[in-house]
């Protein structure tokens, strides 16, 4: 380790913040002074050993397959599923492992799950979207009726509401990313627009809010306003381009851009215009957000600005010293992600990083930075900018204006401490 | 001349100034494949309950009628008094300013509609849909009773039910029109 500090102390880093974070522009294509220290310390380090060609390489591999699944040696890469509730069957989740994924899009077998009563098992064939209430002709759509309308294609994130609410309890959980975070995924999701099928059926005078309802068990149900259903809310069919998985809502869902997931109502059967809002239990009992004072804010709809970092997470060990990337996610419901500060002391000083991609509105927008760990302990936290103007709070600035016992819609910072042994915990900061 | 995509957002401009009108979208670019249905039809799949009591079937029932029903269906999960058990809900009982704040129908829920729109539809858990529509509003008098709103007698019925005033009606905030998720 020695000989890496000597090769670190004659490079010339670019640090632009403190405890080791190095500038952004490192990642930008403008060179990166002191690599070939490190370069060289490696070198120093290798094994003289002859490099053999692998059995691999020399046999057939396996033929090709109608539905393709990971390398068995990436096997860890799942979803942390809970254990199924004996008193609710079916009713629970399942989370992203997004410390394991890399860019922006949620493979769909990893796409977190929240179900209230098991996933349905649908014959599309059987299936039908009514929609009606407050329209001027009620009207009734196969599957395929909607695979034959005009469709987009649009990447999203899907958060759920009570995402992150781990870390409102009053001790940091030693957990994963996922543990913690892992009711988040993005994909890109095609579909009909809402408005092309309440065109069709007509909006009646009086009609100011939308009710869906899947075909659970549960027959799930939410209420939006018709504005919000009318400008980017729309059916989808297909997810990261085949037809949406059933725990994601086959044949159909509804989905709503940046508002928390429960709205995305799935295995959608009915949709119902209506004067006022339906007050289901999910929308009063549940996914309402209880205040101090007892009251509680209800129909909070649009996820807030958030970001956290995926790597190095919790639960997860630094090995060696030197040059690492520290890389996350960032999200809003109010828009698109226009930057992203890191911190690797606590938040006392910040560093821009670097964002991928041209900040899609309403999708995860992934961000780099380098970082040089040079053994000491450091709080690694990350903090977002949306498009426009929010600015991811503090865990204690989002507690301080809910009940204790609120768990919905917690997007505070968060912050990962990394020990001298190179272990990455999650802490209150 | 406009492009497609500017009179797309002219049209939704306008959809959002007047949310009332049809959205006037070009209604030639899609196949109108929509069967017509009637709201007879719908009757036995719209489950729909709103807090104004559209939507309640004809019926009636007592709490002292939900009595057996409850001890048979619910008591097991959330208790013979509404208590709860580990991993499921009190129904009855509590308080939002408690420590810790306990969410019940008596202590939380704005209105007695949300009850029988989600036992109704959701309840028992093993077997949604089970209950008749009688049978809902027997099991809804019961845990209603358990809270202290009804007596055992009160007859729940789709007048009745919408005027059995919720202790906690008023303590929600509408957020549905702010586009920002922190209070």
């Amino acid at each position: 380790m020695s000989e890496i500090n000597n090769q670190n102390k004659k490079a010339s880093w670019d640090r632009v913040a403190g405890n080791g974070l190095l500038s952004r522009r490192h990642l930008l294509g403008l060179g990166l002074a002191g690599a070939g220290g490190l370069v060289s310390a490696k070198v120093l380090a290798a094994d003289s050993s002859r490099v053999e060609i692998p059995d691999w390489s020399k046999r057939p591999g396996r033929d090709p397959s109608a539905y393709g699944n990971p390398s068995s040696f990436a096997g860890n890469v799942q979803r942390l599923a809970g254990n199924p509730s004996a008193t609710l069957p079916g009713s629970g989740v399942s989370r992203t492992p997004l410390h394991l994924l890399q860019g922006n899009i949620t493979p769909n077998s990893l796409h977190f799950e929240r179900h209230h009563a098991g996933v349905p098992d649908i014959d599309p064939a059987q299936h039908q979207l009514l929609i009606h209430g407050l329209v001027r002709q009620p009207l009734r759509f196969t599957y395929e009726d909607l695979l034959a309308y005009p469709m987009q294609s649009r990447l999203y994130f899907l958060e759920c509401s009570g995402n992150s609410g781990a870390n409102t309890s009053a001790q940091a959980g030693d957990s994963s990313a996922a543990a913690i975070h892992g009711l988040l995924s993005c994909a890109e999701w095609t579909g009909v627009k809402l408005s092309t099928l309440l065109d069709e059926a007509g909006i009646a005078e009086g009609a100011s809010w939308v009710t869906s309802t899947g075909a659970d068990g549960a027959s799930m149900g939410r209420s939006i306003p018709l504005n919000k259903a009318l400008q980017d809310v729309f059916i989808a069919l297909y997810q990261n381009g085949e037809p949406i998985r059933p725990e994601q809502g086959y044949p159909m869902r509804l989905f709503v851009p940046g508002w928390e997931g429960n709205v995305s109502v799935k295995w959608l059967t009915q949709i119902k215009l209506a004067d006022a809002p339906a007050n289901f239990r999910d929308e009063t009992s549940r996914y309402t957000d209880l205040l101090p004072d007892g009251r509680a804010l209800q129909f909070t709809f649009p996820m807030g600005v958030k970001s956290l970092i995926t790597a190095p997470s919790g639960q997860m060990l630094l090995r060696r010293q030197g040059l690492h990337e520290i890389t996350g996610v960032a999200w809003s419901g109010s828009g698109a992600i226009r930057r992203v500060e890191v911190s690797a002391d606590g938040g006392r000083t910040w560093a821009d990083a670097h964002l991928e991609g041209t900040g899609q509105e309403l999708a995860l927008t992934r961000f780099r930075l380098p970082w040089l760990w040079e053994g000491a302990p450091a709080v690694l936290q990350s903090r977002a900018t949306d498009a426009a103007g929010n600015v991811q709070p503090t865990r204690q600035q989002v507690l301080a204006g809910y009940s204790p016992a609120n768990r919905f819609h917690y997007n505070g910072i968060q912050s990962w401490a990394v020990s001298a042994a190179g272990e990455v915990k999650n802490v209150y900061a | 001349m406009f492009t497609p995509e500017l009179r797309t957002r002219l049209l939704t401009g306008l959809v959002c100034l007047l949310p009332l009108a049809s959205t006037g979208l070009a209604a030639e670019n899609t196949p109108h494949l929509g069967q017509a249905v009637s709201e007879d039809q719908l009757q036995g799949v719209d489950l729909i309950v709103m807090p104004d009591g559209s939507g309640l079937p004809p019926g009636a029932g007592t709490a002292a009628q939900g009595r057996a029903l409850y001890a048979q269906q619910c008591a097991a999960c959330h208790g013979a008094q509404g208590e709860g058990t580990p991993g499921v809900p009190a129904l009855a009982g509590g308080s939002t300013t408690a420590t810790p704040p306990l969410m019940t129908v008596g202590s939380y829920w704005p209105y007695a509609t949300t009850v029988y729109d989600y036992v109704r539809r959701a309840m028992p858990p093993t077997a949604p849909k089970s209950l008749s529509d009688v049978e809902v509003y027997q099991v809804v008098a019961y845990v209603l009773h358990l809270n202290g709103l009804i007596t055992e007698d009160f007859e729940l019925n789709r007048n009745s039910l919408p005027a059995v005033v919720m202790p906690n009606r008023d303590g929600f905030v509408d957020r549905s029109q702010v586009q920002k998720a922190s209070p």
